[in-house]
């Protein structure tokens, strides 16, 4: 076991060296001057831009630029705002908490009615349900979340007026965070009516964010579960008696959940991917709708060290879920 | 020479036999089916959208702004879908966007197979520094979101349509790569493969001719995939601002501009959408169609 950890992070760091590299490339490779963008629209002089070049060292050697950078990133510097004049990893550490209740969220959605779904539509094979299920899911698959988040505001806000439109709170209720996560902090405030107003901001997003990743488990899931109910074993277990529910849940669906543990890891970077969009839509302030303002303002800074935290974000996730994958298949320990 | 011309009758005979056999898996799938209809509408409208659409797309009737669509209260008859914030038929805009939908899934599909292949078959039958270097760096693509990436890579390039679908592309090849890569090395040391060594095949002959070919099956699926992802992130990119630029009838572009109006006229947002739904959903049950066609495991059952 330890041997297959080892392995694995030994081929990582590779891959983060060059995460690390492609990041810090793509933003040297943004038309424009960073010490232009940071003064802004007043200008600078040109003494005082030779000041600025040589205290942020880009008039050093691009290949030392790169090793300034890495040796700050591996101090826990990531840098100053170009933007905001503030330290990137302050501002990323306030705002993932949002992204990662948005995501969790998700998730559990997604994880509580795919798997379950898929399970039956695997049992029920060819039913309606299971016709059903999975024209649903094809659908979901197939879906611009974009789009399908402007429906549901034009039915639930603008039609029916029941959730609000952006935001993860109502304005009324302020109160300091303590987790960042705002369904736990309005319960922790202990003022009335806080925890369903959160909700109500968290419910249309989190639906959004969801449905990609619903469509993927469920249809794993079902084709997971179609390939063991076919397997000898499931046979045997049916032979010799055992009640329907028991083999499902015992024989067959442990051994299918193999394949859908990988395709839940693999739904991060979808995850990720999608919150970009769901936050600008609903105006959630999360890393994705920071990114896409820090892009639009040309943030050098932001932009490259976002990039290499959510890169490194995902990959750590994908490697849990290698670790998790080798506990519940014991086969991949041995080799 | 007598012996290539007797040969050929047959081995066509064979290739319609072969192809008769998957239209036959194929053509069970009723959603497949459904899907390739849809999908060949689509590409007829495309294709005649100057011969279809009742306006041209940027025409704007200054007079009619946001008209809703002719059955509602208010809508008229010469504007069946309304019309958007600048006067523009809601309609003609689908129907010329169906042509920008449909070129920027081929395009994409085009540039990302083409490099993908390529890479994945120098990985798979060089093996050594040569794989690694080309997988760790489809690796580091893979690590990015994709989205997050493709934005990135068109805030350098510049917004645009041709860089957006630059952008996807780079995004979407190391999925080809590596089912080429992977496909190549079981291929590799099969006796055919050596047989073609032995009479002298060189390694540009060896990897494109005889192994190739047979790694097809999950590559045309692949690229049904990404032929719909392709659509919906260049869709997701207009929306950003940073895919085709107003005033092109690109779907995800004309949503763009019809977010600020969705309370007021929800027919501006709800139908580019739902082209794009139909759109995909079509490209994926060709592909859920094709990759049941195509596998084995099934036909059996």
């Amino acid at each position: 076991m330890l041997r297959y950890i080892l392995n694995k992070l030994a081929l990582i760091v590779p891959t983060i060296f060059g995460i690390s590299l492609a990041a810090f490339a793509f933003v040297r490779l943004l038309p424009g001057d960073p010490i232009l963008a940071m003064a802004g629209e007043r200008g600078v002089s040109p003494e005082r831009y030779q000041e600025l070049l040589e205290r942020f060292g880009y008039n050093r050697p691009i290949w030392l630029q790169y090793f300034d950078y890495i040796g700050n990133v591996l101090q826990g510097d990531f840098g100053i705002s170009i933007a905001t004049k503030r330290p990137v990893i302050g501002e990323f550490l306030a705002l993932f908490p949002a992204t990662l209740e948005l995501a969790t969220v998700a998730m559990i959605i997604a994880v509580v009615i795919g798997i379950p779904a898929g399970i039956f539509a695997a049992v029920k094979r060819g039913s309606w349900f299971d016709q059903l299920t999975m024209g649903a899911a094809l659908t979901g698959y197939s879906m611009p979340i974009f789009w399908w988040g402007l429906l549901l505001i034009i039915f639930f806000s603008g039609y029916l007026g029941w959730t609000p439109v952006s935001g993860r709170i109502g304005l009324q209720y302020f109160f300091p965070p303590v987790t960042g996560f705002m369904l736990i902090d309005s319960l922790l405030s202990g003022k009335s009516g806080a925890f369903s107003s959160a909700v109500s901001h968290l419910i249309l997003p989190s639906i959004v964010l969801a449905t990609i990743p619903l469509a993927v488990i469920a249809r794993q899931t079902r084709s997971a579960m179609l390939e063991v109910l076919g397997e000898d074993y499931v046979r045997t277990a049916r032979a010799k008696g055992l009640t329907p529910r028991r083999v499902i849940g015992m024989h067959a669906f442990r051994n299918a959940l193999i394949p859908v543990v990988t395709t839940i890891g693999l739904q991060v970077g979808t995850l990720m991917a999608g919150a970009i969009l769901t936050e600008t839509i609903f105006s959630w302030p999360g890393i994705g709708k920071w990114m896409i303002d820090s892009i639009g303002k040309r943030d050098y800074v932001v932009v490259q060290s976002g990039l290499l935290l959510i890169a490194l974000i995902v990959m750590a996730v994908n490697l849990i879920v290698d670790l998790l994958y080798a506990v519940i298949n014991p086969r991949i320990r041995v080799q | 020479m007598s012996n290539e011309t007797a040969t050929l009758p047959v081995e066509a005979k064979a290739r319609s036999g072969a192809f008769g056999e998957f239209w036959h898996y194929f053509s069970m799938n009723h959603g497949a089916v459904l899907g390739l209809i849809v999908f060949v509408l689509l590409v007829l409208v495309a294709i005649f959208a100057p011969l279809i659409a009742p306006h041209l797309p940027n025409e704007q009737y200054r007079d009619a702004l946001l008209t809703p669509p002719m059955w509602h209260e208010g809508g008229k008859s010469t504007f069946i879908l309304g019309t958007d914030a600048v006067g523009r038929d809601m309609l003609s805009r689908l129907i010329y966007g169906a042509r920008y939908s449909l070129f920027i899934g081929l395009v994409v599909v085009v540039f990302s197979l083409t490099s993908g292949i390529i890479l994945g078959v120098l990985a798979g039958y060089f093996r050594g520094w040569v794989d690694t270097l080309i997988m760790r760096v489809m690796d580091i693509i893979l690590a990015f979101p994709s989205l997050l990436l493709a934005l990135v890579l068109v805030a350098i390039l510049g917004p645009g349509l041709f860089n957006a679908m630059l952008a996807i592309a780079v995004v979407l090849q190391p999925h080809f790569a590596r089912l080429t890569r992977a496909a190549v090395m079981a291929e590799k040391n099969r006796e055919y493969v050596i047989s073609a060594k032995v009479a002298g095949a060189g390694h540009l002959r060896l990897m494109a001719v005889t192994i190739l070919p047979n790694c097809l099956a999950p590559l045309i699926v692949q690229a049904t995939l990404s032929f719909s992802n392709a659509i919906l992130e260049a869709a997701a990119l207009g929306f950003l601002g940073m895919g085709a630029q107003p005033p092109t009838p690109e779907w995800g572009t004309m949503l763009a501009a019809a977010r600020e109006f969705i309370l007021r006229a929800p027919w501006v947002v709800t139908y580019p959408g739902l082209a794009i739904l139909i759109t995909v959903l079509a490209i994926n049950l060709i592909g859920d169609g094709l990759r049941d066609a195509f596998d084995p495991k099934l036909k059996r059952s």
